[in-house]
């Protein structure tokens, strides 16, 4: 390597994610089937480049749920390596750990605007029963330590998509073209969620991309929260580390230690991380009062200021959320079985012309779509 | 002279329509477009579809109609003229407008309003046929909002917050229920003189299929600001 | 209410001087000096005295003079007279404490603590006053493209850029916070100077339209005065995010100085507080701002480059950065140490970050994206002489905001009180009796003379590191050393150390 380029290197190592904290902004939307039709993917692409200012060409992502139909028990790995000794290194680690019942390379197409990509993989594999029977971890722990590992020790891999039935695709590039690059017209699912990123420099890294995963929760967001060391330094007391240092990553622990640990569900988790104000739960029947106070209380540094708008796709599940300002914009509809939500509209509109109801939730105010039958399309 | 949207960027919509000779213009298949109008004056624009955020920005004396919804910052910093929406519009609507009109049929987002002025002759109106979002006349500073609720009637129309930093101007809603969180600088009253309401609601109805009349002869109540050196009492000098 | 503060300055007259004049009565607006007919004396309210000057300086027989007053508590480092009196004022009013111009607290100040080099036998100084010496700046995008037509002409895509004849401009300065005739010496001066005044967010006087090719029309978060003409009015548009001397919040122009002509020029009704809210609340994240950079562009058909404000805050770096990706034609930056026409005290004596340590940040980062060259620097925030532009330039500012030093060539004291309304010198005041005391035709010779001078010394100091265009000194951070600076301080500036 010669000096130029072992100067923009490290550059580029000193600004990428994890080493400082990138505020950006974007545009967000997702839809889901509530009878666990398989929507395709094509509309998420589609809807994302109706709103293609709210992007700058840095992030663009999405995620699907119910794609892998013929593995729905196994994890999904997806990948990212910066080269093939990472991807050596991390197939020796996963197939220790894991029976691979498959892998590839993911498949793409060249497309205008893509460029800088790294190989990108992906794996189906169950926890080995035997590591299942002496881990002192719950299994899905155990997957979720597994990736950190290979995200925070292995140099040059990534895994950006851990979940079951589900996968995350994501680059640098516009939303348009990252769906062309992995051929999305090819999957189809329950449920999608799409994300195009603004963010205030260049990471020039695809991990950086949203959405943001981990098992099965993914997080697309709008916004730059400003409560996020508070919410960080909390979580990390609960032994989650932030490494991206990013608003997603933050949000999607917070769910996930909520959700997933505390058994919330999902309107109260809203209550804890978008709640009223005091002055309006003071106006509140007693019941309610009461509860609010005690979470508010309770979770009091998960409160999340200052403006977002996420949505978080789960197995069987979809959540939108503004924050209690309500300082992104959010729309939502519904058509037949199938719920949309959208930073704008016309987004909606778009792959959605005439939905049979249209309306925007209030800051705070949670819209969660699930699947009507839980052993459906979902599993 | 008709504009076909479909599938074009936003810089050439609007170059369009600020170039157009004509002064009707019909612009089909909007998506999402942003900055219809912004600036332009003399201009009689249908849209129909869905404008994207700014619609009418810095707006001068046109008249715009849309036979969908609005999205975000319609009419941000409007001068003068009319727009009309045939749907709900979204967040901060009227930011900063110091003249014109908006009329919105169906409901309203956050912020409506927010910072509105007036100044002499020039006195802005924001009317919207539906219920409103919190935050309704934020830092309102002049100029006239009106919400009648239609279809709100059980329950109170206008959201959380209404009149926050509220200074100027004067906020008209067709309901009996009085928001209990207003701020301390601000009054609600009956209303028993509607000779200001009642133009603004006589060309709401001319825009859309409901009976003046009828709306006219409903209980309104109105917010206004008591004071208007809200901050007088906030500051004091530091000695060294 | 017992008032426990004390008088901080004393007027002293000396008897043997004063001729009984009575000038210091009819020129004290904060009616410090009376004249008591009985016992034929003059005498001081000194509680009133600002410490402004004027009685000083319009006594005919030099009879006057201010001194800072000896009366005091037990020492103390920690609990200081400052501290012990924010607390009596607040304990008495309630109030938030308000302080107006820049804060007077010992922050380092940078610019002292770096030093400018000079040729010395290897390659020569330039005398400046017989060879050429180009200090022409132009602000705004460069095109990233270029290629030929095939007449051999070349073909870019132009984007509008202000030409400044010194890379110096005023600063924004609303009509409403400043008076009228202040504003007319600025627009005047700005036209004779080839450079740029920026009108605040109060609008623009309509007297003032014809400055229009000197000047930038802002709009902020009240948007007062923003209207079709007004944008068409100014050569550039800046949108002002924040100002160093209070990040993140808003402003308050209060009713007492709504009159008529603020009023009208405002377009909201007199005697009416006009409040500034804290954001934009059409911005409220990254892709907002391109939201209103693009609405602007649209409303002015790209004919204007739109400038975006911003206070030097901690994570200055990454904004300018997502600013430069939002259209913005230039980034103005304002540092911590800036003036204000009113902030609440503890805001500007305590939040944000100094500008030279923002300004290198944000040049590193922009130049390390590739994305320099997309926007134009400006760097504001307590830039005082000649010598801290040619620094601002060699850390990487295309140029540089001014408005303290502005003030005070129009006269300003700096006694920080402008948030009274009742400048002395007619500069922060909307009273006429006031505001006739600035006379526009002395006022811009001033601020003309003050420029050209330091032009000048920019030609001068250029002349000694050999360089004889400006932007060859742009950017040029080995013309500049730290002295007593610590080795983060020296890697955030970007600099090495004196001796090094």
């Amino acid at each position: 390597m010669d000096e130029v380029e072992q100067m923009l290197t490290e550059v580029a190592e000193k600004n990428r994610e994890g080493n400082i904290r990138i505020p950006s902004g974007c545009a967000v939307c997702g839809y889901f089937s509530k009878k666990g039709r398989a929507l395709p993917a094509i509309d998420a692409v589609d809807a994302m480049s109706y709103m293609h200012d709210r992007s700058n060409g840095l992030g663009g992502g999405f995620a699907g749920y119910g794609i892998y139909p013929d593995f729905p028990d196994h994890y999904a790995f997806h990948i990212f390596y910066d080269n093939e000794r990472a991807r050596e290194e991390a197939e020796n680690f996963l197939q220790i750990r894991f029976d691979i019942s498959n892998m590839e390379r993911i498949p793409t197409r060249k497309v205008y605007g893509i460029s800088g990509a790294p190989l990108i993989w992906r794996y189906f594999g169950r926890l080995q029963p035997e590591i299942e029977a002496h881990t002192e971890l719950d299994e899905e722990e155990y997957v979720c330590q597994s990736v950190i590992h290979i995200n925070t020790k292995i140099k040059g891999a990534y895994v950006f998509s851990s979940g079951k039935n589900m996968g995350v695709f994501k680059g640098v590039g516009f939303p348009e073209d990252v769906g062309e690059y992995y051929r999305l017209g090819d999957y189809k699912g329950y449920c999608w969620t799409a994300h195009g990123r603004y963010p205030t420099n260049t990471p020039g890294w695809w991990g950086g991309a949203h959405p943001f995963n981990i098992l099965n929760y993914t997080i697309v967001h709008n916004g730059e929260i400003s409560s996020y060391d508070a919410n960080r330094r909390f979580m990390e007391i609960y032994g989650y580390k932030c490494t991206l240092l990013t608003d997603t990553e933050v949000i999607t622990y917070i769910i996930d230690y909520l959700h997933r640990k505390r058994g919330l569900t999902l309107p109260d988790v809203a209550k804890v991380i978008a709640p009223p104000f005091w002055s309006q739960i003071e106006r509140m029947d007693a019941p309610e009062r009461e509860k609010l106070t005690t979470l508010r209380n309770m979770y009091a540094s998960l409160l999340i200021t200052g403006p977002f708008s996420i949505i978080l796709g789960y197995t069987g599940g979809m959540m939108a959320l503004n924050d209690r300002l309500k300082l992104r914009s959010m729309v939502a509809a519904e058509k037949g079985d199938v719920t949309y939500v959208s930073s704008e509209e016309c987004a909606i509109r778009s792959i959605c012309p005439e939905p049979d109801r249209i309306w925007s939730p209030a800051g705070g105010e949670p819209v969660i779509a699930e699947l009507e039958n839980r052993e459906g399309g979902g599993r | 002279m008709v504009i076909d949207a479909k599938n074009m960027n936003y810089q050439t919509l609007d170059r369009l329509v600020k170039d157009s000779a004509e002064r009707d213009i019909v612009i089909e298949n909007v998506m999402g477009q942003r900055y219809i109008a912004a600036g332009a004056k003399g201009k009689n624009i249908k849209i129909n579809g869905i404008p994207g955020n700014a619609l009418g920005a810095y707006l001068n004396d046109c008249m715009i109609e849309v036979n969908g919804n609005g999205q975000d910052a319609l009419g941000d910093t409007m001068n003068a003229g009319t727009i009309v929406i045939h749907g709900n519009c979204g967040d901060t609507a009227g930011y900063g407008m110091r003249d014109g009109r908006i009329f919105v049929r169906g409901y309203a987002g956050y912020r409506v309003g927010i910072h509105m002025k007036e100044y002499g002759e020039h006195i802005p109106a924001i009317v919207v046929g539906g219920a409103a979002g919190a935050y309704l006349g934020e830092y309102q500073a002049g100029g006239v909002i009106v919400v009648l609720g239609i279809g709100s009637e059980d329950r109170q129309c206008v959201g959380d917050f209404t009149a926050t930093g509220m200074h100027g101007g004067k906020i008209y809603v067709r309901s009996r229920f009085v928001p209990v969180d207003l701020p301390a600088w601000v009054e609600a009253h009956k209303v028993t003189d509607k000779s200001e309401l009642e133009p603004l609601v006589r060309e709401f109805c001319s825009y859309f299929p409901y009976d003046a009349d009828v709306l006219l002869s409903h209980d309104y109540f109105v917010i206004a600001p008591t004071v208007s050196k809200i901050y007088k009492t906030m500051y004091c000098n530091r000695p060294v | 209410m017992i008032e426990y503060i004390q008088p901080e300055y004393e007027a002293v007259r000396n008897k043997d001087l004063c001729i009984k004049c009575k000038a210091c009565v009819r020129q004290c607006a904060n009616e410090v000096h009376i004249y008591d007919k009985e016992r034929d004396m003059l005498y001081a309210d000194n509680s009133k005295c600002v410490n402004c000057h004027r009685c000083v300086t319009f006594c005919p027989t030099r009879a006057l003079k201010i001194v800072k007053t000896d009366h005091c508590f037990k020492p103390s480092a920690n609990y200081t007279k400052e501290v012990i009196y924010d607390i009596y004022r607040q304990a008495e009013t309630g109030g938030v404490l308000l302080s107006s111009m820049g804060t007077p607290k010992d922050y380092p100040v940078y610019w002292d603590k770096i030093l400018i080099n000079a040729s010395q036998v290897t390659n020569p100084s330039i005398d400046p006053l017989r060879e050429p010496m180009e200090i022409k700046t132009f602000l705004g995008r460069k095109p990233e493209k270029i290629e030929y037509n095939p007449d051999g002409s070349l073909k870019v895509e132009k984007f509008p850029n202000l030409e400044l004849k010194t890379p110096v401009m005023f600063s924004a300065m609303s009509y409403g916070s400043i008076s009228e005739n202040a504003h007319i010496c600025l627009a005047r001066a700005a036209e004779e100077l080839g450079t740029f005044y920026n009108t605040g967010e109060g609008g623009l006087h309509e007297d003032l339209y014809k400055y229009g090719a000197n000047t930038i029309v802002q709009v902020a978060s009240g948007r007062f005065g923003v209207h079709a003409e007004y944008l068409e009015a100014g050569r550039a548009i800046e949108i002002k995010i924040g100002q160093g001397a209070k990040p993140g919040i808003g402003g308050h122009l209060p009713g007492s100085k709504i009159g008529p002509e603020v009023s009208r020029t405002r377009m909201i009704p007199m005697g009416t507080d006009a409040i500034s809210p804290a954001p934009h609340h059409d911005i409220y994240s990254i892709e907002d701002l391109r939201q209103l950079v693009f609405g602007l562009k649209e409303a002015t058909d790209y004919r204007k480059p739109v400038i975006v404000k911003i206070a030097a805050v901690h994570n200055i770096a990454a904004i300018a950065s997502g600013i430069a990706r939002s259209g913005a034609d230039i980034i103005a930056i304002d540092g911590m140490r800036g003036g204000t026409g009113a902030a609440p005290s503890r805001i500007r004596d305590n939040v944000g970050i100094p500008v030279e340590l923002a300004l290198a940040a944000v040049d590193s980062r922009l130049r390390e994206e590739g994305i320099r060259n997309n926007v134009g620097i400006v760097a504001g925030g307590s830039v005082r002489s000649s010598a801290d532009v040619v620094k601002a330039i060699a850390l990487g500012a295309d140029a540089v905001y001014i408005a303290t030093p502005a003030l005070l060539a129009l006269g300003c004291h700096l006694c920080r009180s402008c948030h009274s309304g009742k400048c002395n010198w007619g500069i922060a005041t909307q009273r006429p009796e006031l505001v006739k005391r600035l006379d526009p035709d002395v006022g811009y010779k001033r601020l003309v003379n003050l420029v050209n001078a330091w032009s000048h010394e920019i030609m001068e100091m250029m002349g000694g590191m050999g360089i004889n265009s400006v932007e060859a000194l742009r950017g040029n951070r080995l013309m500049l050393r730290g002295i007593g600076l610590s080795q983060k301080e020296l890697d955030i500036l970007g600099i090495r150390h004196a001796g090094e």
